[in-house]
């Protein structure tokens, strides 16, 4: 046993490419459980292949993955949410025309005798809104189609976390909400830390960055530059390391 | 219920702000709240049914006064009216399986001939003379068949299912023609004989059942779906979950025997110029039992859940899971099985086959039908009892021009008009939608 608590997922040395293109080097990377990491870097900077490569979507050409200490190798998406890795990706992958009971149990509907079981489907789904106190949402036999969009959001993060999963991994999470949609999203987010699970959001926006996370890594180029406790980062730092890959380059330029 | 959370900006108000800007809310629980959470849901785009049900009473009232001697809505005629809708009702629930995807089958109508064509021939007592029901079940399994490789080859070689079908409908043309000339009957195979067993096709649409079994089958049917809603409705009630008020519940149950009443009631008028003829046609039973079957399939499994959500957004489907490919194939397939009872239906109707049969013409029927009764065109909604209700409709300007003795040329126009009209509908309602969730309050 070790003294300190093993992350629930270790990446260790990955990389990754496209044809000519490198898009990971050697990337290390720590999600310890209860805890918020932030993914950070500029545009190319290999964020969403990072992501993908957790996720099932990418396999990495090298590197290791660890799971609660174990290896483990995530070929696909069904392999992920095996393990408890559940991702919401930015377009949110709802269907307008179904309502919040069927989203969120889309692909893994309950039944009784070959027919659909709506009664034992709506209930679990008003319970899981209500434990994470989604509580803008009147009717949870509404369309999608009629929320706004900060409520779609809260639909797709409800629906990772009702299957019992341990890791929920957010794309810009805030990119489309307004002011008010945002503190209340990230009011969700910050539930399910409370809750124990491991949490990584990938932001472009520094004030939800620091509003929200624990830790704070930061990509460049395909390479991790730091990952550190978010209190040892202020906006500035986070700024030169997201475009210069190191510290205080800027400074040095000016 | 709005616990304060904790962050910097007045969490309670944003919390407030955002419950301001929801649409009108479906957790009503009196008849009035649901009332007004209706109309706001027709306002956003979700009209349902009341379009068609406003048209189909429409063209009642209009036909029934410019007829000759009011005769549109007498017995004779209505039944008359329900016979030559049954085709249509059942290529239109055909075609629904289609459209839900955001698809098209154009090839259903000639599709669907094929089948009438291979169950015609089967059952004729010189030739093979197969029993009604093996050769019913053969002439769906082929064009089952048929359906699934049009499938896959949308599928599998992601060609457009309209480009796949409108290919379909050329081969499926042909395939036709050559069945037809099979056999010694000149290409007109036909179900007038004395044989017991080809009677039955013969009489399997305007064939009646006897009045007394009527009342008892409908009092039967209605008692057991209103005995299930009521209890399906009062049991989610209880659980608290999202339900009706109990008055709308009734209404509902209400409504669906009233038409039942008046249905058998009008089929069970001596219709006959002299003699005694009345009973319900077995096209109407049929057809219900296809209602009913897709409408379960459709609503209740996950086969059906799947089908809305691959018309609602693939991609999320795909990820969900769901296996995208094999699902739109089914459909293919269950889609061209149902055209073939619908043609069979046709071909009972006619009294036999022949090269007079217009495939092309009925699928187009059959897409209007859908989509005058409220399937989308863009996929995603759809139900099997719009594709009643709309054959109902293109049923009912047949017959009522028909009536006036117009010529088929101002029937076509006017069906045309219809189906934009229906079209107009679903795409500016589906405008009214998009810009809901984010403007309107």
């Amino acid at each position: 046993m070790a003294q300190v608590a093993e992350p629930l997922l270790k990446v260790r040395g990955v990389d990754k490419h496209f044809g000519a293109v490198q898009a990971l080097y050697g990337v290390d990377l720590d999600l310890p459980a209860g805890q918020v990491t932030a993914l950070c870097g500029d545009n190319g900077a290999g964020k969403s292949v990072l992501t993908k490569c957790i996720s099932g979507v990418y396999l990495p050409d090298h590197g290791d993955v660890f799971w609660d200490g174990q290896p483990v190798h995530i070929h696909n998406t069904r392999d992920a949410s095996r393990l408890g890795i559940e991702t919401v990706y930015q377009d949110l992958a709802l269907c307008d025309n179904l309502d919040i009971v069927q989203n969120m149990f889309l692909g893994r509907e309950r039944t009784s005798r070959y027919l659909l079981d709506e009664d034992d489907m709506e209930r679990a789904a008003a319970e899981t809104l209500a434990s994470l106190k989604v509580t803008t949402v009147r009717s949870i036999r509404q369309p999608v189609a009629s929320l706004s969009g900060g409520q779609r959001q809260s639909v797709a993060i409800s629906k990772a976390v009702m299957w019992n999963s341990k890791l929920v991994i957010m794309d810009e999470p805030t990119a489309a909400l307004g002011v008010v949609q945002t503190a209340q999203l990230l009011a969700l987010v910050k539930r399910l830390r409370d809750r124990g699970l491991a949490v990584m959001v990938i932001s472009h926006n520094l004030n939800d960055v620091f509003e929200v996370a624990d830790r704070i890594a930061i990509l460049y180029l395909g390479r991790m530059v730091v990952q550190d406790k978010a209190s040892a980062f202020d906006r500035q730092r986070v700024v030169e390391y997201m475009t210069t890959g190191r510290k205080g380059m800027k400074a040095a330029i000016n | 219920m709005a616990q304060p959370v904790e962050i910097p900006p007045d969490p309670t108000a944003a919390v407030q702000a955002a419950e301001a800007e929801l649409p009108p809310a479906l957790v009503a629980q009196t008849l009035g709240q649901y009332t007004r959470a209706w109309i706001g849901r027709m306002r956003g785009g979700d009209i349902g049914v009341l379009p068609v049900v406003v048209g189909l009473a429409a063209c009642m009232v209009v036909f029934e006064i410019i007829s000759p001697n009011h005769v549109f809505l007498s017995a004779d005629n209505l039944v008359n009216l329900f016979i030559q809708s049954s085709f249509y009702m059942v290529l239109a629930m055909a075609e629904t399986f289609a459209l839900i995807l955001g698809e098209i089958d154009l090839s259903i109508g000639f599709l669907g001939a094929c089948g009438a064509v291979i169950a015609v021939q089967l059952v004729q007592p010189v030739t093979t003379h197969w029993p009604w029901w093996a050769a019913i079940v053969a002439a769906l399994g082929t064009c089952a068949l048929a359906g699934a490789i049009q499938g896959t080859i949308v599928t599998r070689l992601g060609i457009p299912s309209f480009i796949v079908t409108l290919a379909g409908y050329l081969i499926f043309n042909g395939v036709m023609l050559i069945l037809l000339a099979l056999g010694p009957f000149s290409g007109i195979p036909n179900l007038v004989a004395d044989d017991p067993n080809v009677k039955v096709l013969y009489n399997l649409v305007a064939g009646t059942i006897d009045p007394t079994i009527s009342w008892i089958v409908m009092g039967v049917v209605v008692v057991g779906i209103g005995g299930l809603m009521w209890y399906s409705d009062s049991h989610r009630r209880r659980s608290g979950l999202v339900a009706p008020p109990p008055s709308l519940t009734l209404i509902k149950i209400g409504l669906i025997a009233v038409a039942g009443i008046v249905v058998v009631g009008i089929c069970n008028v001596n219709r006959a110029n002299s003699g005694y003829l009345a009973g319900v046609p077995w096209a109407i039973p049929i057809v219900l039992a296809v209602l009913a079957a897709w409408t379960i399939l459709l609503e209740r499994t996950k086969y059906g859940r799947y089908m809305y959500a691959i018309g609602g957004n693939p991609e999320a489907a795909r990820r969900a899971g769901i296996n995208v490919p094999v699902v739109i194939t089914i459909a293919f397939a269950l889609c061209s099985m149902t055209a073939a009872i619908g043609l069979i239906l046709y071909a009972s109707y006619l009294g036999g086959m022949s090269n007079n049969v217009q495939g092309g013409q009925l699928v187009l029927f059959a897409v209007a039908a859908a989509v005058i009764g409220g399937t989308s065109l863009f996929g995603g909604r759809g139900k099997a009892i719009h594709g009643v209700l709309g054959g109902l409709v293109i049923g009912a300007i047949y017959n009522g021009m028909y009536l006036q003795s117009l010529d088929v040329q101002r029937i076509f126009i006017v069906t045309g008009l219809v189906l934009l009209a229906a079209v107009t509908i679903d795409a500016v309602s589906r405008r009214g939608k998009v810009s809901f969730p984010g403007g309107r309050r």
